[in-house]
């Protein structure tokens, strides 16, 4: 694989085999000494050019804990506000000699843009509305560690709740949680919604409750406050009535059924209560499964052979 | 001057379909007939060639003034000459706009100081293209302007639109409107269909355009007043045009070769040669396009050609401006794409937009002794593929490289001269 921008490009052999790659690099994570030398000499960039705290530090986590170098680019300290393009941008780091790129974007389309500037290896970190394949992965990790399903999703029902329309996680989650069997079914208003979702591999509807006992994975997406503006909810109270996770909707989930969020959590407004009061949380585990699979996809684009042993 | 005898080919104009010779001197054409054989001309080989009064384009960006860095009016003017057109139309969204007479002098004596095609600037319909305040319309009509259009966006405000065509009446001049409404369409980079929901761009929805066909159409009933519709580009958009020329009203529309050639699935590598504006839509759109050119629902094939500088298309998709060249490979990509007898496909090139552009006395003219020679002569056949090095046009922005072209220009006449010689630019 030369580069990962998306779930559907990367296709369902190179899911599995990062999903079980992530798993090795879990149990490396899980040593006294979680490093390992596998990209000793290779350099990751990580260029963001929109804010980002998590993405970017579980990146670098990753990248460090495999011994490759890293640099951060970021917005805020570029060059950018000088008026330097993209492209000169990307050609300058590349010269400093990179082999991957791991690219942040408010704008879709930037890495398959950026792959024609440069020879690196290009992760793609988000772009845009359009992708975020490295959450998807680990929301994939979480739910197979969770639920002991390395098999596949077969069977397994997934609701997606809330501002599908303006989120590349919900996209990436759907190709992958679809692609690996699951049933996904998006719970939200239309104007929260893709403007076609009738070629997605989904089903809709706007009644959360009616969905809420039957659901293995219950997935909450962040409701950003901006939207308001946008008038596509009246308010936050009646989107939190609506499509929120309250108090009164929590022991209303099955008993071994999981939620998950990809964070920053919207606390009050799309999870109306406590993460700890949620038996079947499980996101503080996400962020920990974020390192082990980007790990797992720095070491397919870069690495060679197999995963050596610790170094300690 | 010269004398050319473009010899062996077949001529197409409006009276009809023949083969004949025709003898181009001082300007007009001298003499039209089988196995002429003057002296002293130069002979243009024509064979297999049809010969057809010039192409005329109805919607030209020429970028100059404001922006020589994608285009000028003589790099624009001579990729128009390669593209066998011998008219063009240049948009007003110049910087400053073509709003008042001093611009418009200045774009038409551009356009003669290049001397590749005639060069008539439109007027924009409000000061600034800002929407709020009209031009002079007397004033520039009486310099020669005859196609008003805000283009690049449409006019937005209802109450004003309806006073342009008012005041327009009695001035032998149209509007020309951008179909877009605006609020509709912010931060909009591609068609709003099941791609743009997959490649998570925001969409353009196909109702932007036609709530603003719809609107202005009902003016034309209210008002008397003549309309053009730009770039149309979706069956419901078609359909309206249908209904309002089904019901007498003067209404013309044009098509881009884009709209009837390439879909919003091409968005798919995220590169920003395809976004264009109205955006590239679906098939079942393109079909209806296409067979809105074929009935005459749509009057003109018109180019749109919109230069943009490498840098600027290199931009993120929401950033990069909108358009894509396309003076060069209009009847190219047209033969290519369109199921339709040549002569239609010329008359839509030609002597339709002619007339929509008031330059009927001079362009798409028939091929008759004593008429001014403003001519192109094409291969229909040919089969060829876009190099870039090769455009005429400062920039570089088509979408076409790498896919087969069918038709194209060998010669070009404007006012008896050569233009373009074997594909080559004469100046």
């Amino acid at each position: 694989m030369k580069h990962f921008r998306s779930i559907a490009e990367a296709g369902p052999d190179a899911v599995r085999r990062l999903l079980d790659l992530a798993d090795h690099m879990a149990e490396v994570n899980r040593r006294p000494n979680p490093k390992v030398p596998a990209l000793r000499g290779k350099t990751v960039c990580n260029v963001f050019f929109e804010d980002s705290t998590r993405t970017r530090l579980s990146f670098e986590t990753a990248a460090k804990r495999l011994s490759a170098d890293t640099m951060n680019f970021s917005v805020s300290s570029s060059s950018l506000n000088k008026g330097e393009s993209l492209r000169d941008t990307i050609e300058t780091i590349a010269a400093m000699g990179v082999d991957a790129f791991v690219i942040r974007h408010r704008s879709t389309g930037t890495p398959w843009q950026i792959a024609q500037w440069t020879n690196a290896s290009i992760v793609n970190a988000g772009d845009g509305w359009h992708a975020h394949p490295t959450q998807a992965l680990l929301d994939c990790a979480t739910i197979r560690t969770a639920f002991g399903r390395s098999d596949g999703f077969d069977g397994l029902r997934v609701a997606i709740v809330g501002d599908v329309k303006h989120s590349r996680v919900a996209r990436s989650d759907i190709e992958a949680f679809s692609m690996l069997g699951a049933d996904v079914t998006l719970v939200a208003p239309k104007t929260l919604l893709p403007p076609f979702t009738d070629r997605m591999p989904v089903a809709v509807t706007t009644d959360l409750d009616a969905v809420l006992s039957e659901v293995d994975v219950l997935y909450l997406l962040r409701m950003q406050t901006e939207r308001m503006t946008e008038a596509l909810v009246p308010d936050l109270r009646e989107y939190t009535a609506r499509f929120g996770l309250t108090p009164a909707r929590v022991p209303r989930l099955a008993d071994h059924a999981l939620v998950m969020h990809p964070g920053p959590m919207n606390r009050g407004v799309e999870i109306a209560v406590d993460p700890a009061e949620i038996p079947g949380s499980v996101i503080t585990q996400q962020v920990t499964n974020g390192i082990a699979v980007r790990m797992a996809v720095l070491f397919d684009l870069l690495g060679s052979g197999s995963l050596p042993e610790a170094t300690s | 001057m010269h004398e050319y005898l473009i010899q062996g080919g077949t001529v197409i104009d409006p009276t009809g379909e023949r083969r004949a010779d025709v003898l181009v001197r001082d300007g007009i054409v001298a003499a039209v007939g089988e196995g002429l054989e003057p002296p002293d001309a130069n002979v243009i080989d024509a064979t297999g060639c049809i010969v057809a009064p010039g192409f005329v384009d109805l919607h030209t960006h020429l970028r100059e003034p404001g922006k020589e860095e994608a285009e000028t009016i003589e790099t624009g003017s001579r990729a128009a000459a390669k593209g066998g057109f011998t008219c063009v139309v240049a948009m007003p969204n110049t910087d400053p706009t073509q709003d008042c007479v001093s611009v418009v002098e200045f774009v038409r004596n551009q356009g003669l100081a290049a001397g590749l095609c005639d060069v008539r600037p439109s007027g924009s319909i409000t000061v600034g293209r800002t929407g709020t305040q009209l031009t002079p319309f007397a004033e520039l009509a009486a310099a020669g302007v005859r196609i008003f259009t805000d283009d690049g966006s449409g006019v937005q405000d209802p109450l004003l639109m309806r006073r342009a065509f008012e005041y327009a009446l009695d001035l032998d001049i149209v509007l020309a409107q951008h179909c877009e409404v605006a609020r509709l369409t912010e931060g909009a980079v591609m068609h709003e269909g099941h791609c743009c929901s997959e490649f998570g761009l925001p969409g353009w929805p196909s109702i932007a355009e036609e709530l603003m066909v719809y609107r202005d159409i009902e003016l034309v009933r209210l008002t008397g007043a003549p309309l053009h519709i730009l770039h149309l580009s979706t069956a419901g958009s078609v359909e309206l045009v249908r209904r309002a020329k089904a019901d007498g009203l003067p209404v013309t529309a044009e098509a881009t070769p884009h709209h009837i050639s390439l879909t919003d699935e091409l968005l798919a590598g995220y590169s920003a040669l395809y976004k264009v504006n109205p955006p590239l839509r679906t098939m079942s759109d393109v079909e209806a396009v296409r067979a809105g050119l074929a009935d005459g629902t749509i009057d003109a094939i018109a180019t749109d050609h919109a230069p943009h500088a490498p840098d600027t298309k290199e931009r993120p998709l929401d950033q990069a401006p909108p358009g894509m060249l396309g003076l060069e490979t209009a009847l190219g990509v047209s033969l290519a794409s369109l199921d339709m007898p040549i002569a239609d496909v010329v008359a839509a090139l030609s002597w339709n937009p002619a007339k929509i552009a008031g330059v009927d006395d001079t362009h798409g003219r028939p091929i008759a002794e004593g008429e001014p020679a403003n001519l192109t002569v094409f291969d229909p056949n040919e089969t060829w593929e876009v190099v870039p090095a090769d455009l005429a046009s400062k920039s570089k922005n088509t979408p076409y490289v790498g896919v087969q072209l069918q038709g194209r220009t060998r010669h070009t006449f404007l006012r008896g001269q050569p233009t373009v010689l074997d594909g080559a630019p004469q100046r």
